[in-house]
């Protein structure tokens, strides 16, 4: 049980920097979950802090004890890896008593702790087994289950979901949901999955090319993104940008995309005062915007027309590629719109969901 | 599409049964001529064991001028079979009768022989005998009291086979499984020129090392001792190993190695507890090559182990056997034979990790 701290922390291979100047406090007992597109440096935060890579610059902390060269066995430490990384020849129970018995942890205990994360995790039937015996999902529950037994202070999982089929990785997730509410540890878990991300952590900070964008609880992700990658990356489908303008017309406040023109509400206003006449770039979530008779009330509707271009049904809901003009957009509307390629239709948007963003430095105003 | 397929796998199966064939007709060859008696072995091939027609001899008769009162300088008629002399003297065949005048016109003789199926089934142990426990030989003293040679056998031979080859199997494996998991999992300055070094090592040929090491094993004082055969064959096999092992060792997944150390492994640790044992099929390939190639080794063990004659190996005592024994291929059949089980054993045994050695990283599991 411990916090983690990244302090200043940069990663360069050669000439090639992957992680710049990372910052973050993750208090203990917490869930962050790193997530950010492949070579986003989010595995290598991971592995550093592991101490599987070496740091080039900056402290990593775990409690207050600089860890920068400590070897991995002494951080305290537990690692679910994406290929799991069982050892092929050890039986089950021997996989997940490696680390005790290394670390000269008494038989009785042993066999207590092994028995009891087999029991976690339903695995007391399987603890003879040879892995190559074992289902996907056995594996990983193996994988996670030799994590436990070494009660570490630090949890780190990377991808450990990846490599289970859809249905399986629904349940997996759960299940280390429930786990970090019951071992009460912290936990670092490395995704690239959206999906993941939103349902398990606490915060999640997200990275871009090496850069931390963001690291903030879901909810506060989804509603006030910091910058437009943050904005583009959580939500799917992704957020619909617009090149526009600001303009002010007889007390109102509108953006100008050149092909439609929607009205900011009023109590906005004030936080767009000095970008107006400017270039900016306009967000809006495609779960914002909505066919005007089936659109929830209460909203501050924006009516706009559209073509649509491509319709596809997912059952629950109805996603729309439409063209503005020479913008396109996603919409994902109510699922009783009768809608039909080439048919040209009127939607709202829900400009109390808006998001503006500066076009040079991409940061949101607000 | 079915047709093409089955008409391949019906070409592949034949091409390799031919092949198969092929490569172990000199083997039972080799195994039936060490059973037969020398006479034969002198005779006749070795595959005359098989069921074959033969000409065996039914009838003789003797100056045939006088008891057939044929007359050699016309076309004569003998045994129902006509021909000159000239026929005659290469044998005149009828049917299932070959008649041949032996000798000349005036006191020849003719034999009649017949085509019969026969088989020459007249083995015998003696050749192992001789050359497992030796052949003792008697002298006449000039004295008169006689005296018995106890012949050179190759028992001490096998012995000193093993010997060598035991200890330069193991060693350079041993050497080499720590050196390739330095290589491929250690950081360490300069790993990369150490490794460039290794595998340049390969190309070198052995014979240009043999006069340096000779002269520097006579400084040491050990010349001619099982230590030589075994520095030298482990120096000469060392790189190879090390190549082969580093190979496959570097194609362990990372993850798991990494897990270990997380876990809580040293570099020791991880090497007994997780290298060592993955890398079996690795390490039972690199030591049948290595066993193979210095059980078989004749110049090697002939340079360093000298001729004394209670170090020989078995290289050296089949070769002997030709030589003390003139060309005695019986003695050399059985002999070969005698060097080959061992090696046959080995590789059956590890056959299976042998095949999954050579294939280790081509194939993904």
């Amino acid at each position: 049980m411990a916090s983690v701290t990244y302090k200043n922390v940069y990663k360069r291979f050669g000439d090639v920097t992957v992680i710049t100047d990372l910052n973050m406090e993750i208090a203990d007992k917490e869930f962050v979950v790193f997530v950010g597109p492949s070579g986003c440096g989010k595995s290598t935060s991971l592995r550093m802090l592991a101490g599987l890579e070496e740091i080039s610059e900056g402290d990593i902390m775990i409690g207050d004890r600089v860890v920068n060269d400590v070897p991995p066995k002494d951080r305290d430490i537990a690692m679910v890896f994406q290929s799991y990384a069982l050892y092929p020849h050890m039986s089950v129970y021997d996989n997940m008593a490696f680390g005790l018995k290394l670390r000269k942890t008494p038989k009785a205990e042993i066999d207590r702790r092994v028995k009891e994360a087999a029991d976690i995790l339903g695995l007391g039937n399987l603890l003879d087994r040879k892995p190559k015996a074992l289902s996907g999902g056995q594996r990983q529950r193996v994988a996670v289950g030799r994590a436990i037994v070494r009660e570490p202070a630090v949890f780190l999982m990377d991808e450990p979901l990846s490599n289970l089929d859809a249905k399986l990785r629904v349940s997996a997730r759960a299940e280390i949901t429930k786990l970090h509410k019951r071992l009460g540890t912290t936990f670092i878990y490395v995704t690239h999955d959206q999906v993941e991300a939103m349902t398990m952590g606490d915060r999640i900070a997200v990275l871009a090319d090496g850069i931390l964008q963001q690291i903030d609880s879901p909810r506060t992700l989804y509603k006030r993104p910091n910058n437009i990658f943050v904005a583009g990356f959580i939500g799917s489908p992704s957020m619909n940008f617009f090149n526009a303008t600001i303009v002010q017309e007889e007390g109102k406040m509108i953006v100008d995309t050149g092909d439609f023109r929607v009205e900011i509400p009023a109590e906005k206003q004030a936080t767009f005062k000095d970008v107006v006449g400017k270039e900016v770039v306009f967000g809006m979530r495609p779960e914002n915007i909505h066919v005007p008779q089936y659109a929830p009330p209460g909203i501050v509707a924006a009516p706009f027309d559209v073509t649509i271009e491509v319709v596809e049904l997912l059952g629950h809901e109805l996603n729309i590629f439409a063209t503005s003009g020479k913008n396109s957009l996603v919409a994902t509307v109510d699922t009783r719109l009768e809608a039909n390629v080439g048919n040209k239709i009127g939607l709202v948007m829900d400009m109390g969901q808006m998001h503006i963003f500066d076009k040079n430095t991409e940061m949101a105003i607000r | 599409m079915k047709r093409q397929k089955w008409s391949g796998i019906i070409f592949v199966n034949g091409f390799l049964l031919l092949i198969v064939i092929l490569w172990s007709i000199p083997t039972l060859g080799l195994l039936v001529s060490s059973f037969r008696v020398p006479f034969d072995i002198q005779t006749s091939g070795w595959w005359t064991v098989f069921p074959h027609r033969e000409w065996q001899t039914v009838a003789v008769i003797e100056n045939p001028r006088e008891t057939l009162g044929v007359d050699p300088d016309t076309v004569m008629e003998i045994e129902g079979v006509f021909g000159t002399f000239e026929e005659f003297r290469e044998g005149v065949a009828s049917g299932d009768l070959q008649v041949t005048w032996i000798g000349n016109k005036r006191i020849g003789r003719v034999e009649v022989q017949e085509e019969v199926w026969t088989v020459n089934w007249d083995f015998t142990l003696q050749n192992y005998q001789t050359v497992i426990f030796g052949r003792d030989t008697e002298i006449q003293n000039p004295d008169g009291s006689s005296q018995t040679i106890p012949g050179q056998d190759m028992q001490q031979a096998f012995l000193n086979s093993l010997a060598v080859s035991i200890p330069s199997t193991v060693i350079p494996i041993l050497i080499a499984a720590f050196a390739a998991y330095a290589f491929a999992w250690m950081k360490f300055p300069g790993r990369r020129w150490f490794f460039i070094m290794v595998v340049a090592l390969l190309v070198v040929p052995l014979q240009i090392a043999l006069v340096p090491i000779l002269s520097d094993y006579n400084a040491l004082g050990i010349n001619g001792e099982f230590l030589s055969v075994w520095l030298a064959h482990t120096g000469f096999g060392l790189a190879l190993a090390t190549y082969l092992l580093y190979n496959y060792m570097s194609t362990l997944p990372r993850e798991t190695l990494e897990s270990a150390f997380i876990d809580g492994a040293s570099h020791f640790t991880v090497f007994t507890k997780l290298v060592l044992p993955l890398s079996v099929p690795a390490l039972a390939s690199f030591a049948i090559f290595q066993f193979l190639w210095v059980w078989n080794d004749y110049l090697v063990a002939l340079v360093f182990l000298g001729v004394d004659p209670s170090k020989k190996v078995l290289t050296q005592r089949l070769a002997d056997l030709t030589g003390t024994f003139g060309n005695a291929w019986h003695l050399l059949t059985a002999g070969a034979f005698v060097t080959m089980i061992l090696p046959m054993i080995v590789f059956i045994v590890l056959q299976r990790y042998f095949v999954r050695g050579l294939m280790a990283g081509s194939v993904k599991g």
